[in-house]
């Protein structure tokens, strides 16, 4: 049995406070009136000549895009940044939350596809993915609360759910039949709920097949994974329209969903090899040996390319027709987010490619666990640059707001996976494929 | 590679009670033997077919394209629908061997040789289309960039349709030196066993001189290992720049960005489903049915059914984003599809390819041999109809209501595709009778760990 040690104990509760004091900071320090803005603006003018009215250029640029901004005044203007920076901790508390419940949700899919294709290496580490997956319900209520109150309009992340700009959107009105407040925390509650139930489900039946003397148990999860991956399939696809592509309610692309699961699954390999690599370290997981290393860095390798093929694909497509109403979306990301947007592919693509390329280093944990650091930031900026330009536009930082939320629902992650570890033997050792996998050695 | 251990729950891969000689026997036999009445038959009949779309190419070659029913709005119909179908079905082969490689599924072993066989002779076919589809064929070799008398004249490497260029010609040249390498230690096995002079001869010039010793088997698994990961990725990219030809442009109904991994999706189910086609037949005729069990049937079922429903789930994104884009051409594309004059095409195509494939979640049917035949069948008429679709119906009616049209293949379309269903089958037919269908070598290595005398033996020790 695992115990859970008080300095990793302390440290989650110390990433908590810490996140939560700069998340409230960053709501607290939020400019409330239109007069702060212009004052910060002026500011900014005053302290760095140049650059600041650069940035005024790429800013009226942006203002005449926008449709509401139709007046060109300097009060419209200030009043749009305005919601821009009212968004900012919001979004980063969005991002922050995304990101651990994708990765928790993704373990949950690896975990699935590994029952469903009855592999035979991957039994030593079940109960370290069923402890990634302990996260699921926590960070599926709190991502639930969060739409909840961006329905309540606590914050305009998500602007279709605004009836004044819909009332002036015939776009956003043609989707209204889907893009609609009930329907969309219906739509959201069904999806947690689902992935929620096959987690306990898969949860009790493992557990139950430790003690069982026959397979019946097995049987079970292998039908239930198989039946979980479909409904994956298909709520995976709608979770990425409507939590993310709905952001930007005027824009579409078809590869949407795939392209967000790329995502998920290379961060939650990488959560799984970091996890076990810990926990070897501590001793816990005697039989789990570099073979099982090097099978878990393939596939963050192998990922990697995936995420960047699709990614690419994505990208390619839409910049090679360039039909306006689509473009709009890699234009505005290339040209206020040229770094992360740029950046994340030297992080998602090129580092592990170079890096998890040689078959020794894969079984180096500590190549792993560089690549596995460098991988989850690439992906938590990948996420931001999803969202973000959506909802800050060109206000973004990545600062107090952004940080403290990562380190708050880091903290709550580690506690939380952490926690379910030290409920169950570190042996799923039941599963009939048990022997092949303590004996793996590629 | 693991042990000799494998889990008791494990069905086993080779029926029956099997040795090493057993297999060289019986994957050899077909090879040793004479050609059967029925085999003459069939050949016979590939052959008529081929040479009617030789002919076929021949008039169209001599006297224009406008012998086919293409006109100037639909520009592309049969010729490349014909294209994708057949590049679709060559990658089956390339799964088969290389994904399935990586992912340590010993089961491939029994099938490989035959779906990268049918992978290259599918790809032979494909490559036709794009050349004959010319106005110019003689002008072909335009689209290499070698240096020339015209100040150098390049190419525009900017065009899809010059990637597919260098995508088919290495996919073609990969998979070839990754079969042939594979038929190394068969071809010698061949070599040693036969007595007439003639055939000892041309095995020796095929096998290479293999030997097998410890090095060079060391060497061709890890050759074997680099090019699967090679082969992974390529088969990935050919069948996407295939879907960049329609993905890239602004056809609606063809720009849309899923197009890469759907394409792909949608050749690994196709491919399947005619794997499946040629070997319940082969494993029938070459009594090869310990090899090719009917679990290595199941299996392939499910790959045919995890892929429909991929597919499956791509066309109601299609759907369903065409309708949230709001833009009126994209929804009238589709309208179009469902309701339009082509809307059983596109029917067919949805059942086919939606709904046939979800059979197989039941045991009883993904395990009758005569219920895959048929659902393999049809998932291949149902994905020639996906491409026919996408192709025709989004070209038939697009931006300018005065340029909608209709279209109707000739007998010069149907007869050259008709060609490549005979030369395909002239191929593998011969290659049948020539070519050790299964990877022996790669098979005995199983034996004993996935061999069923092998497994009773042990399992019955241990309990």
């Amino acid at each position: 049995m695992y115990t859970f040690s008080s300095k990793l104990k302390t440290l989650s509760f110390a990433l908590m406070i810490i996140g939560f004091l700069g998340v409230a900071y960053g709501f607290l320090s939020t400019p409330s009136t239109v007069e702060d803005v212009k004052v910060m603006m002026q500011d900014s003018h005053d302290s760095h000549g140049a650059e600041a009215s650069n940035h005024e250029v790429i800013a009226d640029a942006h203002a005449t895009a926008d449709a509401h901004d139709a007046e060109h005044s300097d009060d419209s203007h200030a009043e749009h940044v305005l919601h821009l920076l009212k968004n900012k901790p919001w979004s980063a508390l969005y991002v922050a939350l995304f990101f651990f419940f994708m990765i928790s949700l993704a373990t949950l899919a690896f975990y699935a596809i590994q029952h469903a294709s009855q592999a035979g290496w991957p039994v030593v580490l079940f109960r370290v993915m069923e402890a990634i997956t302990g996260y699921l319900p926590v960070g599926g209520v709190l991502l639930f609360v969060f739409f909840v109150l961006s329905s309540l309009h606590l914050n305009h992340l998500f602007v279709w759910m605004d009836p004044e700009v819909v009332a002036h959107d015939e776009l956003i009105q043609n989707k209204a039949g889907y893009l609609n407040v009930p329907f969309f925390l219906i739509r959201a509650a069904i999806y947690i709920a689902g992935w929620i139930v096959y987690r306990q489900y898969a949860r009790k039946l493992t557990l139950a097949q430790d003690n069982a003397s026959d397979l019946k148990n097995y049987y079970k999860l292998f039908k239930s994974s198989a039946a979980f991956l479909v409904f994956f399939l298909v709520t995976e696809s709608m979770m990425s329209w409507d939590w993310i592509m709905s952001l930007d309610p005027h824009w579409f692309s078809t590869l949407f969903g795939w392209y967000i699961f790329a995502s998920m699954i290379v961060s939650a390999i990488t959560t799984i090899a970091l996890v076990s690599i810990y926990l070897k370290g501590k001793g816990y997981l005697e039989f789990v040996n570099n073979s099982h290393l090097h099978d878990l860095a393939k596939f963050m390798f192998g990922f990697s390319v995936f995420w960047t093929y699709l990614w690419f694909s994505q990208f390619m497509l839409i910049w090679y027709a360039n039909i306006p109403e689509e473009v709009t979306y890699f234009a505005t990301r290339f040209n206020d987010y040229k770094i992360p947007f740029l950046g994340m592919l030297v992080l998602n693509f090129l580092f592990p490619l170079l890096v998890l390329m040689n078959s020794d280093y894969k079984r180096v944990p500590w190549f792993i666990v560089t690549t596995g650091i460098v991988i989850l930031i690439g992906h938590y900026i990948d996420i931001y640059v999803m969202i973000m330009p959506a909802t800050v536009g060109d206000q973004w930082f990545i600062g107090i707001s952004e940080i403290s939320s990562v380190l708050l629902v880091l903290g709550i992650f580690i506690y939380v996976v952490f926690t379910t570890l030290t409920k169950a033997p570190l042996l799923a050792k039941g599963s009939p494929f048990l022997k092949e996998s303590e004996h793996f050695h590629y | 590679m693991s042990s000799h251990y494998e889990a008791p729950i494990r069905r086993p891969l080779i029926v029956g009670d099997k040795s090493y000689h057993d297999i060289t026997v019986e994957v050899a036999a077909p090879v040793e033997g004479k050609a059967n009445k029925l085999w003459w038959t069939a050949f016979t009949i590939a052959l008529v077919a081929f040479l009617w779309g030789l002919g076929s190419i021949i008039y169209t070659i001599g006297t224009g394209i406008g012998v086919w029913g293409l006109n100037k709005t639909v520009g592309w119909a049969w010729d490349i629908t014909n294209f994708v179908w057949w590049v679709g079905i060559g990658h089956a082969g390339t799964l088969i061997s290389a994904v399935l490689l990586l992912f340590r599924q010993k089961w491939r072993m029994g099938i490989n040789r035959s779906a990268e066989a049918m992978t290259i002779f599918s790809v032979v076919q494909a490559g036709l289309f794009p050349v004959i589809h010319m106005g110019r064929v003689w002008d072909a070799h335009f689209v290499l960039p070698i240096p020339n008398q015209f100040g150098s004249l390049w190419t525009n490497f900017n065009s899809p349709l010059l990637w597919d260029v260098f995508a088919i010609s290495t996919y073609l040249s990969v998979s070839l030196v990754f079969w042939w390498t594979g038929l190394l230690p068969d071809f010698a096995m061949l070599r040693d066993r036969a007595v007439k002079p003639f055939q000892k001869k041309i095995y020796s010039l095929l096998s290479f001189g293999w030997t097998g010793r410890a090095k060079d088997w060391q060497r061709f698994e890890e050759v074997s290992l680099v090019l699967a990961g090679l082969a992974t990725p390529l088969v990935l990219s050919v069948h996407t720049i295939v879907s960049f030809d329609f993905a890239t442009s602004v056809i609606p109904g063809w720009h849309t960005t899923i197009f890469p991994p759907y394409f792909v999706a949608g050749a690994v189910f196709s491919g399947f489903a005619m794997v499946n086609t040629l070997l319940i037949i082969m494993r029938k005729v070459s009594n090869l049915e310990a090899y090719i069990t009917k679990q290595h049937i199941e299996l392939m079922n499910i790959v045919i059914m995890i892929t429909g429903s991929i597919v499956g789930c791509a066309y109601i994104t299609e759907l369903f984003i065409a309708w949230y884009s709001g833009v009126e051409y994209e929804q009238y594309a589709f309208l179009n599809r469902a309701t339009g004059p082509y809307w059983w095409a596109y029917l067919l195509m949805m059942s086919c390819n939606v709904f046939s494939p979800q059979f197989m979640w039941s045991k009883k049917l993904r395990q009758s041999i005569t219920f895959s035949f048929i659902i393999s069948i049809v998932v291949n008429i149902g994905m020639w109809f996906e491409r026919f679709v996408i192709i025709v119906t989004s070209l038939h009616r697009d931006y300018l209501p005065s340029s909608w049209t209709m279209f109707s293949p000739t007998f010069v379309d149907i007869g050259i595709y008709v060609g490549t269903i005979g030369f395909f089958f002239v191929l593998f037919l011969l290659y049948a009778r020539t070519f050790p269908v299964i990877a022996q070598a790669e098979v005995k290595s199983i034996l004993k760990s996935s061999g069923e005398n092998f497994k009773k033996l042990r399992d019955g020790n241990h309990e």
